[in-house]
């Protein structure tokens, strides 16, 4: 069982990263309704506060670590352009799905998608962080922050979920491979 | 008094309604965050449709336009944010108007992200 340093990040960005962003946004969207129902206003602790704070800002750095690791890392073996003549193009994905009119549109459309609405996340989750950690307890006070929170957190999801759906379906198509490779279990005859 | 009761009337006490922070802060964050996405879909269209600012965009060759895209998005947001939360931290401001501008400066940024030119 192997893996290349090359589908290690990209597993990293997306499998690591991106999904637990996701896994956490849902859970967030809990967090914000219990602690800030009516009924549950009476019952919220310090603690509590404390807690929703940090978990928004985890997930903050989870958003800049996705985009990051995205755009500097993953994307530049993505878009590396095939030197002119090469019949294989199984290591440049990008030249690979245009090469193909099935598949282009998951460059054109897809990737091109997936780049730019991916960068919406970190901008929206730390403000909902900033604000969290900012006002803490005092969020009661405020219906209209706590309403921006909501629309800010649902709209991060959204954009996350796109980019998330494009990721696996350009890896679908055409995987980004190459570099070392890492061997996870040393494999016996058959 | 049960300990329920207590915790209840502790933390319903915390905040006493006169010392509650001024919204101002929240909605330089607010704004400023819905002008950054947008920024990001404006940014995207420009360098889409200029190949001058399409060069001026590549900041990092590997990444191309994405990097200087995404790279003066980020420094808007975050200059607009500083100024605002300068200007209005002390404030209280018209929250539901500056929500509603956000929410379409969020909801055009998602939109105009999506490139429709290549879809045919």
């Amino acid at each position: 069982m192997e893996i290349t340093t090359r589908g290690l990040w990209t597993l990293i960005h997306g499998m690591g990263f991106g999904a637990l962003y996701l896994l956490a946004g849902s859970g967030a969207l809990v967090l914000l309704h219990l602690r800030f129902s009516t009924e549950a206003q009476m019952n919220v602790s310090h603690r509590g506060d404390r807690f929703f704070g940090i978990y928004l800002a985890v997930m903050a750095a989870l958003g800049w670590l996705t985009v990051l690791t995205g755009t500097y890392i993953v994307y530049p073996w993505y878009r590396a352009a095939a030197p002119a003549g090469t019949a294989n193009l199984a290591g440049f994905p990008r030249a690979l799905l245009l090469s193909n009119p099935a598949t282009r549109q998951w460059h054109s459309v897809g990737m091109e998608w997936k780049e730019h609405v991916a960068w919406l996340v970190p901008i929206a989750i730390t403000m909902a962080a900033a604000i969290a950690i900012k006002y803490g307890r005092g969020l009661r006070f405020h219906p209209q922050l706590r309403s921006a929170l909501h629309v800010f957190l649902v709209t991060s999801l959204v954009a996350a979920g796109i980019a998330g759906f494009f990721g696996a379906m350009l890896d679908k198509n055409a995987r980004v491979e190459g570099g070392q490779t890492i061997h996870l279990i040393q494999g016996g005859k058959l | 008094m049960s300990l329920q009761t207590a915790r209840v009337e502790e933390d319903s006490t915390a905040i006493p309604k006169s010392t509650v922070i001024p919204n101002g802060s929240g909605a330089a964050a607010i704004l400023s965050a819905g002008i950054g996405s947008f920024a990001v879909a404006l940014f995207t269209i420009v360098a889409d449709k200029s190949a001058y600012a399409k060069n001026l965009f590549v900041l990092y060759k590997p990444t191309g336009p994405l990097s200087g895209v995404t790279a003066a998005a980020i420094l808007l947001w975050l200059a607009v944010w500083a100024t605002l939360e300068w200007r209005w931290r002390k404030r209280a401001v018209a929250l539901s108007r500056i929500n509603i501008i956000a929410f379409v400066l969020l909801g055009l940024s998602l939109l105009l992200t999506f490139p429709v030119a290549d879809l045919f």
